[in-house]
């Protein structure tokens, strides 16, 4: 099984890559990239709030810090080109410095409180980004030109974004098989009592925030250089935070195959339905709608559904 | 300066009323079904529209058109309630419950952006132009009139909580649903229309946001629901005397730090948020809760 396994991922990620060179439309390609992108930022997620059971409606701000890092760097030091991916470090870092300061604040409260927490520091980030000197206000800022031909310029950025979603994915598996892994779930399952038993929930609850944060923020700033401007209310975007939900929740919370197919899923059917609809606001209806189906009907999410089912039917064929 | 001072403060615990009435909304459903409702900020903006499009196609006046905003907010609550919050069950009750309200928030904002567009409007009347002069400054009748509002409806919520046998029930249910539920309260119908109350409050603060604020579009929701919830959590959850305190107070420490600091003076409300929850995670009037889970 396991070389079965291993055999299917194997040749799911060489459909990944051979996909850019098939499909050269730019309008498949473009939301090839969001895909992409958006699987490597639901898994992130899904490594803090999945594995630890905080829901975090934040994320948004390691998106937005990610990107406004990359951005201000690019500017105050004058990058420009390619040259611009050697900043993706330091979005990292950035994003992963913010979420130190944010956990020691949110990780103190639990439940109701700390998705409200998450959600009050979402809008002082917000607040901050329209409000200081250095991001540009209301005005944004603008990534660097990159002068790549058309076609190849979104097939670069889908294998960029396709190596994010490869990285995410495949930390949270390494975490879910870890001791590490074993000790955010015993949090989520109980956190008093995993404490009462040795572990030492705020470390770890803080480690995988910000690991979580430093993917995230690296996602926001491969999203500026391909978008090329970030404003407040798009780097600090509340729809963002509820559609990386969305994806994790509909896929499998806290499984490491949910949150790909969550993303593999609702992307491209969202993209789509704006394009087709050349309406934001309908496809923002569905969303809802399709927020509430999940959370009505599907609330264990795709993944652990379909599997007890597959399991099921194994054992009804094996006793016939 | 005095001047000033003098205004910032009136403007502060007359919007702060205001707030103090949805936030009690907001509080309320908390305490009795256990969820945050987050779409109480757009719900909020809803009941703004329904007396803007009352106004101006009826033209009915906005304190009268709340005779059918709030009965029709209630309805939609019920209606919200039954449909989408009524049915979450188990350990993910929480996570599910939240996702539920915003994913309803953003429906409701999608529809209020199709129907009214993006352009922002604002509610007029003669009241909320005028102003009356008093202690040397001059304050629009509006948010006089909405204070006194928010006062009458706030004193029937405690008359309700208080003095009637709902009322029991429901501070029956907000201390302990499963002891409730075994003296014989039916408690899918406290909670049914404890979210109706709650939510038929936000038609009047919806009326009053709109004829007193800055104009408003449907996106205008995110902002107020940021700051019913800095005031909730900052009250500390469940706790209606808390809510009215921090409303008045954030209110009006927001609109004094306006006269120095107009850009900065919103972010009193969420570092005032975090200060407390580092020193006290319950909340000022917070009861320390059970063994979380």
């Amino acid at each position: 099984v396991n070389a079965a396994r291993a055999g299917g991922l194997v040749l799911a990620l060489a459909a990944c890559v051979v996909f850019a060179l098939l499909f050269t439309n730019q309008l498949v390609l473009e939301i090839g990239f969001f895909t992409m992108l958006y699987i490597g930022v639901a898994a992130a997620w899904n490594i803090f709030s999945g594995f630890s059971g905080y829901i975090s409606l934040g994320h948004a701000v390691f998106f937005g810090a990610g990107a406004y890092a990359a951005g201000i760097a690019a500017r105050d030091l004058r990058v420009t080109g390619a040259a611009v991916f050697a900043l993706l470090p330091l979005a990292a870092v950035a994003a992963a410095l913010v979420a130190v300061p944010f956990g020691l604040v949110a990780l103190r409260v639990r439940r109701h409180t700390f998705v409200v927490i998450t959600i009050a520091i979402f809008f002082i980030f917000q607040l901050l980004a329209y409000d200081l000197n250095t991001t540009g206000g209301t005005g944004g800022l603008y990534a660097p030109f990159l002068t790549w031909a058309a076609v190849a310029f979104d097939q670069y950025f889908y294998y960029i974004a396709l190596a994010l979603a490869v990285v995410a994915v495949g930390l949270s598996w390494l975490i879910r098989r870890s001791r590490f892994g074993l000790q955010l779930r015993a949090i989520r399952d109980d956190e008093d009592r995993a404490a009462s038993l040795g572990v030492r929930a705020m470390p770890v609850k803080l480690t995988a925030l910000v690991l979580s944060a430093a993917i995230t923020g690296l996602a926001g700033a491969v999203w500026l250089f391909y978008i090329g401007q970030v404003l407040p209310d798009s780097g600090f975007d509340p729809i963002f935070d509820l559609t990386v939900a969305l994806m994790a929740f509909f896929g499998g919370l806290g499984t490491v195959a949910g949150p790909l197919l969550g993303a593999l899923i609702i992307e491209p059917v969202q993209y789509y339905l704006t394009f087709q609809l050349n309406n934001g606001y309908v496809s923002q209806i569905l969303l809802g709608g399709l927020f509430l189906l999940v959370v009505m009907f599907l609330p264990r999410g795709i993944w652990p559904t379909a599997a007890d089912l597959a399991k099921n039917w194994l054992a009804r064929r094996e006793r016939a | 300066m005095v001047a000033e001072l003098t205004r910032a403060v009136f403007n502060g615990v007359l919007g702060g009323g205001v707030y103090a009435l949805m936030a009690v909304g907001l509080t309320l459903i908390f305490g009795v079904l256990d969820i945050i409702n987050i779409a109480q900020g757009v719900m909020v903006v809803l009941g703004a529209y329904l007396s803007y499009a009352l106004s101006v196609h009826l033209h009915i006046d906005l304190f009268l058109g709340l005779l059918i905003t709030m009965p029709a907010m209630f309805v939609i609550g019920l209606a919200i309630q039954w449909a989408f919050i009524r049915p979450l069950r188990g350990s993910e009750r929480t996570s599910m419950s939240l996702l539920a309200s915003y994913a309803v928030a953003i429906i409701i904002e999608g529809v209020l952006y199709l129907v009214f567009g993006a352009s922002v409007v604002s509610l007029n009347a003669s009241y909320t132009t005028q102003s009356a002069y008093l202690l040397g400054v001059h304050l629009p009748y509006i948010e006089i009139y909405g204070f006194a509002m928010a006062v009458v409806l706030v004193a029937a919520i405690y008359a309700m909580l208080y003095r009637t046998r709902f009322g029991r029930s429901v501070r029956a249910t907000m201390q302990d649903r499963t002891a409730a539920l075994l003296i014989g309260i039916d408690v899918n119908r406290v909670s049914a229309l404890t979210y109706g109350i709650g939510v038929a409050v936000t038609a009047a603060g919806g009326m009053v946001f709109g004829a007193s604020g800055p104009a408003f579009n449907p996106n205008s929701g995110y902002d107020l629901i940021s700051r019913l919830l800095a005031l909730i959590i900052l009250a500390g959850l469940g706790s209606i005397g808390g809510a009215l305190v921090a409303a008045v107070l954030m209110l009006t420490v927001e609109s004094v730090v306006d006269i120095w600091q107009p850009t900065w003076a919103v972010m009193v409300f969420y570092a005032a948020l975090v200060i407390v929850l580092i020193v006290k995670p319950t909340g000022l009037f917070g009861r320390q809760a059970a063994r979380a889970q």
